[in-house]
């Protein structure tokens, strides 16, 4: 029998993690900094919504761009949040997850051979969703002195007439870095002088903790050229929901819906009712969860240097990046010894890109009480070294 | 008060038993700088003690609860404070609150037993010159007290990893 997989999924690698999987199972008293999500429920006031939703009856599909009450909450959030005005039915989309507002916002501008940059350490699923294109991922290193930020210098190196667009992620998963506004502008001269487009994954945006919460299309010229990608997942603890959204002049976001009707054609309706609960209801709720994290991270990253494991302070997300370079093993081996060792799982850096080798992405969305037994477990497995 | 004595506030409401080295942990403040902010805390009676939060029905001591309504008439020059203090000073009252709507004021009364609560009602708040009415609910349950909830919560599952 022939072969029926396509060269482009063969050419899309198998998860990082597996085999740390495969290890967890084993185990029965493992603290996992290893979660990429929230570890609180979803507020009460979003579940109810989506609740009375189903039942009302409430579960049919929905417009492919969304309920046009989400839509409109969606707006006013972003103009109350960062002063940027997007219309409710025309620049905005309703997703199934921020996964799929980033699949078809790379699809819908990619053609074969477009470099398509990526800044790095990155969320792992960009660099497939080009290659799933036909494009080509170009990584962009942002560095641990720069506190993990995007530099234009580090941009304006890999940049080629081949270059289309820029994905970036800030605040950051898996370092935690955040751009503040000037450092958004300093990108954004780059990004307009060479025509490019940004598709911006601001997830965690809520999670920022020292100073000014930004969005990249607060910079001068960028939101005619920037697909804005965020949703509720993070913010109102929802990853179960499945819901998001994507904001885009509106051309570009005619050009998403195309792809979003066939492959999605819509968001759980239960889902959006929920997202809608959440953001005329829950605010206190996500501050709530915010300052927690905020008082976990201070908890962790100060244990974490107290017990030699250097590590910046990360201004958003939940994600503590610590270096391991100076124990002399590779990030993998260090993520696997210490979880067969004193079974704590962390996922090593080098899964997020070539510029987090060195690097353990520490979940911090974990109770108090696990993170000061995590740090101690892990003192103890640094003394073996 | 800044926003790191905030934060403060929040970490002693809900666990006051906490080290000092932790709570400075959780605020990036130092041990001497929690410690001198409670000092002053407390000194400026913002901080007005520390207490635990108790599942008596669980403890089996015979508890009882209630909240009891009550229709003021405010007196001239002092409004509803003097009466309240009055109120206050009985120890079966926890709390004593001014509210709006159809009552004056909300007090949670406790007792060994239903009977404790009705007699305190009847023979020691109802008489006093100043309560016009009372209306006295009886708890059942209680679910939940002070944020926490008193009945066991099944833990959610989540995958031990994920991007």
């Amino acid at each position: 029998m022939r072969d029926f997989i396509s060269s482009r999924t063969h050419r899309i690698p198998p998860s990082g993690i597996r085999r740390f999987f495969d290890i967890v199972q084993e185990m029965d008293d493992v603290i996992s900094l290893g979660v990429g999500e929230p570890d609180f429920d979803t507020p009460w006031v979003a579940c109810e919504a989506g609740i009375a939703s189903v039942e009302q009856g409430q579960t049919s599909y929905t417009s492919n761009r969304g309920l046009p009450e989400l839509r409109i909450e969606t707006s006013r959030y972003l103009a109350k949040r960062f002063g940027v005005h997007y219309h409710p039915d025309k620049e905005i989309l309703i997703t199934t997850g921020a996964s799929e507002a980033l699949d078809i916002a790379i699809r819908a501008i990619t053609d074969p051979g477009d470099e398509i940059l990526i800044a790095e350490p990155s969320y792992v699923s960009y660099s497939p969703g080009v290659t799933l294109s036909d494009g080509i991922p170009v990584p962009v290193p942002c560095l641990m002195e720069d506190e993990f930020r995007l530099t234009p210098e580090a941009l304006m190196e890999k940049i080629t007439p081949k270059s289309k667009a820029i994905i970036c992620n800030f605040p950051n998963n898996p370092s935690g870095a955040v751009m503040s506004r000037e450092d958004y502008r300093g990108i954004a001269d780059v990004i307009c002088d060479h025509d490019l487009l940004l598709i911006s994954d601001e997830i965690y945006t809520e999670m920022t903790y020292d100073g000014e919460m930004t969005s990249a299309v607060q910079a001068d010229g960028m939101q005619e050229r920037t697909i804005l990608v965020n949703g509720f997942s993070k913010a109102y603890a929802m990853t179960g929901w499945r819901v998001a959204y994507l904001c885009a002049p509106k051309e570009l976001c005619d050009a998403t819906l195309k792809i979003h009707q066939y492959v999605m054609l819509s968001a759980p309706t239960m889902s959006q009712y929920a997202a809608i609960g959440a953001l005329k209801n829950a605010d206190w709720n996500r501050e709530e969860m915010v300052t927690e994290y905020q008082m976990r991270r201070n908890l962790f990253v100060r244990g974490l240097n107290r017990i030699g494991l250097k590590c910046h302070l990360p201004r958003g997300a939940f994600y503590a990046f610590p270096s391991i370079q100076e124990f002399g093993i590779s990030d993998v081996e260090f993520a696997e010894r210490l979880l067969k060792e004193q079974h704590v799982a962390v996922v090593p850096g080098s899964v997020f890109g070539a510029s987090g080798e060195g690097h353990l992405r520490c979940a911090y969305a974990v109770s108090r009480d696990d993170l000061r037994e995590a740090v101690q477990r892990i003192e103890a497995f640094i003394a073996t070294l | 008060m800044d926003a790191k004595d905030w934060l403060l506030l929040r970490i002693l409401e809900e666990d006051s038993t906490q080290e000092v080295s932790e709570v400075a942990d959780l605020t990036d403040l130092s041990e001497a700088e929690v410690q001198d902010r409670v000092c002053s805390l407390e000194d400026e009676k913002i901080i007005r003690g520390y207490c635990a939060s108790i599942d008596w029905e669980k403890a089996g001591e015979g508890v009882a609860a209630a909240t009891v309504n009550l229709k003021v008439t405010p007196e001239r020059d002092v409004g509803y404070d003097r009466v309240a203090e009055r109120i206050a000073r009985f120890p079966q009252v926890r709390s004593l609150r001014l509210i709006t709507g159809e009552y004056d004021f909300e007090l949670r009364v406790t007792g060994r037993n239903i009977q404790d609560i009705t007699r305190f009602v009847s023979e020691q708040v109802a008489p006093m010159e100043q309560i016009r009415e009372t209306s006295t609910i009886l708890v059942m349950k209680t679910y939940k007290e002070n944020g926490r909830v008193l009945y066991d919560r099944k833990e959610a599952e989540r995958l031990p990893f994920s991007f």
